[in-house]
């Protein structure tokens, strides 16, 4: 009997996440599947940036608008997934001056709070800048982290009665009689549901109506109920340092270009970005010339950043989108709107809305609007609350310095624990005891580690973003083998065994990139470990190879020993 | 030995140095190696060390040659000629690597295994598999994958190092001939959440609050008569010997250590038996970074050090780098290029940074084999293929054409080509 729910969410980024969230609270029955963990494509893929709409004031104002509404909301419903970090479009001499006060005049006509500043006012609250910077405006951009942003999602989502299944991708669309009523799905044996990757994996999920979140890959999705969904998909190359030079948000205040902003996020600042259409979202460069040209470009406003610690790239897909015949031709043109596609009215396949473009910041507004159409499409009367019920860990922030009081949390790796976990912090770090730290870089404890297994299963990525763990100096070269070992005994050891070489594999991937200086020596330290300490690389138990034990010295033979049985056979 | 001289400096400053046969820059098992080797050739010999050293870093294990292209190797000398002739081992030959082993045996004395043959061990690593070692501590020494008897892992809850039922899992999955079981016993003292594997030493070497006994008690319970009991590697650091030996007599058994990640408990052990032997041959020891050098046609004539501040020359009549490799920043690297820092010799990248790396994480990765090219004398090369200098030679992970990683032949490399620079240095100096 094949699984049935009201609406099938397909893809579990921001927008996917928080519509399922959004379907949750009306009462709807909801699943979302995603062929990944959450937010791992495009989302969890992006600089980290909540926009103030600055940005897209001169040339896009009613995208402006939504951000600067939705960036309101969003701080009082998701305040543990953000640091208001504020933000500085700085102008350097090269820069146009008429740009500069037509950003100002188009914020403060989008209702966007902006202050002019001189350039050694911006250096006041930025004394990295670069002293050629004559002027600044400060703008309400905020940094924001995507991955807790979307578990969190997520998590009220089921809360709710919404069923998500990860690492499950849709393999088909169940058309019958012109309309779309489900979706077969492959569940990798990650997901912890399933015992192995055979046929029984694959499942068909009935749907009363589906809906296409995936984003950059909302074509093929589109593709298998034979519809053409044009998505534009752009890369964009993102560089990640390992400290923070800025505490503000920095963009270049000109018309538009790549290489223009830098994010401060958590211990790391992330500089983004560049913008080049690629033919298929799953295969394109990651070339390193992106990578010089965000150092070189962002050095011109903060010049820390030249010689700064970078310790890995990389790379996201802009699920742009723009109604057939528009033809636009640079991507960076293509508007930044959403699109809610309904297939019934456009190619006549009832059953399927199709939701593309658009962006993070905006994602709950989407998602509502999408949610609003669904209801619609099914005649059901509900009404969306996202807009003002908090998210998970966002319920109490006053509570938040009281609960750290109460359980004695000053030290700072408390500290960093309860500005992550937010006001689930006294439920998550009650549980273990004692509780150590397991990741060092993030100051990631046992506890958490814990809790995030509970929400994902036996998958390091997932646990990785949901905890920071691995995503510090070291890129897990200390905790990896550590992580992997909290997955057991819940997990048996070979799944904890590949779980570990697929955080090595994720971790390496953006690594490989930043291989020069100081983390050039940190891969080095690394593979020392890996390969030498922990012999992960020619493992018996991973290779498969069988070891002529009896070949090896035993220990027999050698020297006396010094204590009664301090060491070799004593026979 | 030391010969105070006036030296006139290009700037006009004189400054009072100091003179010895051998100066050698970097204070790891490379360079405390040939600084051994040459004080035995009968020079007298200083050592420049900038931090702390990458023993620490280490597992403290010996290896020196684990594998080739991929295969374990079960005798190191059976493979050392199929290596290409740009590897170290290649260019100082089976004889130079038998006496830097004679070497380290003779530095280490009772401290350390395997010299009985030229067979590798496999050792147990924390993740719980197992890695060929040609020389191993001898508190690791009981626990061997070749010895057949039954062995209980116990970790400790709060040192997330090593997970003892995790890597006993682990280990039965690499077909081990005996049974494995892990358990987790409980620390007897709460140390902070982030406490390192120094602070569980320490505790144990002052056998603060009784720790010993109430460890040994504590392990006694899940212990079911296995004869070997492996412990995480962070029992001591001066008691290390006193403190197995009581764990051994409570619970009737062998007890022996699983290395771990740094900062690593037998890597600080082995640097304290290195520095010791260093203070037995009259070496001195230089706590300073090298920042400059002076130079006379094809020869170095001094080394300046600073000691806070103040620049020192040391003059030498033979100079050995044995600075490491990119862990130890005996290379550096930007964008563009990577150097030699201390003599700025030749090396040889490819021009393009993507050629860099491999693409697959356990590949053969270009950047490890990064480092100076050297002569059959140890001496670093130019671009065209001429010494750099006729008096400095190059020990260690700072040479090229190797992946210790890869190849499990760190600790070996620099035994080896430390034992011969340093030699042929004091020879050259004396």
């Amino acid at each position: 009997m094949p699984d049935a729910t009201e609406v099938l969410v397909i893809g579990g980024g921001s927008t996917g996440t928080g519509l399922v969230r959004d379907l949750a609270r009306r009462g709807i029955d909801a699943t979302l599947v995603e062929s990944g963990t959450l937010a791992s494509g495009t989302t969890g893929r992006m600089h980290g940036l909540l926009h103030s709409g600055a940005r897209y004031a001169v040339s896009d104002p009613e995208s402006a608008r939504e951000c600067i509404s939705e960036n309101a909301i969003l701080r009082d419903i998701a305040g543990h997934c953000i640091e208001p970090t504020g933000g500085l479009f700085v102008k350097r001499p090269e820069d146009s001056e008429s740009y500069f006060d037509d950003k100002v005049t188009a914020c403060r006509d989008c209702d966007i709070p902006v202050e002019v500043l001189s350039g050694e006012d911006a250096r006041s609250i930025e004394p990295a800048l670069d002293p050629s910077v004559e002027r600044a405006i400060a703008v309400p951009d905020a940094a924001i982290d995507p991955f807790r942003l979307c578990v969190a999602n997520a998590v009220d989502a089921e809360n709710h009665g919404a069923r998500i299944e990860t690492h499950a991708e849709v393999v088909d669309l169940k058309v019958e009689d012109g309309a779309v009523v489900g979706a077969v799905i492959a569940q990798d044996p990650k997901s912890g549901d399933t015992e192995t990757a055979s046929d029984s994996a694959r499942e068909t999920i009935l749907a009363d109506h589906v809906v296409n979140a995936a984003g950059a890959w909302a074509g093929q999705i589109a593709g298998l109920a034979d519809i053409e969904v044009a998505v534009r998909p752009s890369k964009g190359a993102m560089t990640v340092l390992n400290s923070r030079p800025v505490d503000t948000v920095i963009n270049r205040c000109r018309p538009k270009g790549d290489a223009d902003i830098v994010v401060p996020h958590e211990t790391t600042a992330i500089l983004g970005t560049t913008d080049v259409e690629v033919a298929d979202p799953d295969a394109y460069a990651e070339a390193q010339w992106e990578v010089d040209l965000l150092i070189e470009e962002l050095s011109e406003l903060v010049p820390g950043i030249r010689d700064a610690r970078t310790v890995r790239s990389y790379w996201g897909v802009r699920p742009l989108y723009e109604p057939p015949e528009t033809g636009t031709d640079d991507p960076s043109d293509i508007t930044r709107n959403y699109f809610v596609l309904d297939h019934k009215s456009r190619d006549d396949t009832a059953g399927l809305t199709t939701i593309v473009g658009g962006k993070l910041t905006t994602y709950r507004l989407m998602a509502e609007a999408v949610g609003d159409h669904v209801c619609d499409k099914l005649g059901i009367d509900a009404r969306s609350d996202t807009a003002s019920a908090p998210l998970p860990g966002s319920e109490h922030p006053g509570d938040i310095e009281a609960a750290m009081d109460r359980f004695g949390l000053r030290s700072p790796i408390a500290r960093r624990s309860a500005e992550r976990l937010g006001s689930r912090t006294e439920d998550v770090l009650a549980k273990v005891d004692p509780n150590p730290v397991v990741c060092n870089c993030e100051a990631v404890t046992r506890a958490e580690i814990q809790d995030a297994i509970e929400g994902t299963g036996p998958d390091l990525n997932a646990i990785r973003i949901r905890t920071r763990a691995s995503m510090g100096n070291c890129q897990g070269g200390r905790c990896g083998h550590r992580l992997a070992a909290e997955l057991h005994p819940t997990f048996d050891e070979p799944t904890a065994r590949e779980a570990l070489d697929e955080l090595r594999e994720e971790r390496w991937k953006g690594q490989r990139h930043a291989l020069w200086g100081v983390q050039l020596s940190q891969a080095m330290l690394n593979d020392a470990h890996f390969r030498t300490t922990l012999n992960e690389d020619r493992d018996p138990a991973r290779t498969g190879e069988s070891v002529d034990w009896a070949a090896f010295d035993d220990g027999s033979g050698g020297k006396p020993v010094d204590t009664k049985r301090g060491g070799g056979r004593g026979d | 030995m030391d010969r105070a001289a006036n030296r006139s400096t290009p700037n006009g400053v004189v400054a009072v140095g100091i003179e010895d046969d051998v100066f050698i820059v970097g204070g790891g098992i490379a360079g405390m190696t040939a600084a051994l080797a040459a004080a035995e050739a009968g020079a007298s010999a200083r050592l420049a060390t900038k931090k702390q050293s990458t023993l620490r870093q280490a597992s403290g294990l010996a290896d020196v040659l684990g594998y080739v292209n991929g295969d374990l190797v079960v005798d190191p000398f059976e493979k050392i000629q199929t290596l290409p002739a740009e590897h170290p081992y290649s260019i100082v030959g089976e004889s130079a690597i038998r006496a830097g082993l004679a070497r380290f045996d003779r530095v280490t004395g009772d401290t350390y295994r395997g010299s009985h043959t030229d067979r590798n061990a496999l050792v147990p690593t924390h993740g719980g598999t197992v890695k060929p070692t040609a020389r191993y501590p001898e508190s690791v020494a009981a626990g061997l994958g070749s010895d057949d008897r039954d062995m209980l892992l116990a970790g400790f809850d709060g040192l997330v190092d090593f997970d003892a039922p995790a890597a006993a899992a682990h280990l039965e999955a690499t077909g081990v001939p005996f049974d494995t079981r892990g358990v987790t016993v409980t620390f007897p003292l709460d140390f902070e959440p982030d406490a390192k594997k120094t602070r569980f030493a320490h505790a144990l070497d002052i056998d603060e609050g009784d720790v010993r006994g109430r460890l040994a008690d504590r392990i006694a319970k899940v212990h079911e008569n296995e004869p070997r009991i492996g412990l995480p590697a962070v029992l001591g650091t001066d008691e290390h010997r006193r403190i197995r030996t009581e764990l051994a007599n409570t619970l009737d058994a062998d007890v022996f250590e699983v290395p771990t990640g740094p900062p690593s408990l037998p890597g600080i052990r082995l640097e304290g038996v290195y520095l010791s032997a260093l203070r037995d041959a009259g070496v001195e020891i230089v706590r300073n970074e090298v920042v400059d050098f002076e130079r006379s046609g094809k020869r170095i004539t001094s080394v300046t050090v600073d000691r806070n501040g103040q620049r020192i020359p040391h003059a030498a009549s033979s100079f050995v780098l044995a600075t490491g490799g990119l862990v130890g920043t005996g290379l550096i690297s930007d964008r563009e290029a990577v150097r030699e820092p201390v003599f700025d010799c030749h090396i040889q990248v490819p021009e393009d940074r993507e050629d860099w790396y491999e693409r697959d994480l356990y590949g053969e990765q270009p950047y490890a084999k990064f480092g100076v090219s050297v002569d059959e004398q140890l001496r670093p090369q130019t671009v065209g293929g001429e010494p750099e200098f006729e008096n400095l030679r190059a020990a260690g992970s700072v040479l090229g054409g190797f992946d210790f990683p890869a190849s499990g032949s760190g600790t070996g490399i620099s035994l080896a080509t430390g034992s011969l620079a340093g030699r042929l240095a004091g020879e050259e100096a004396t």
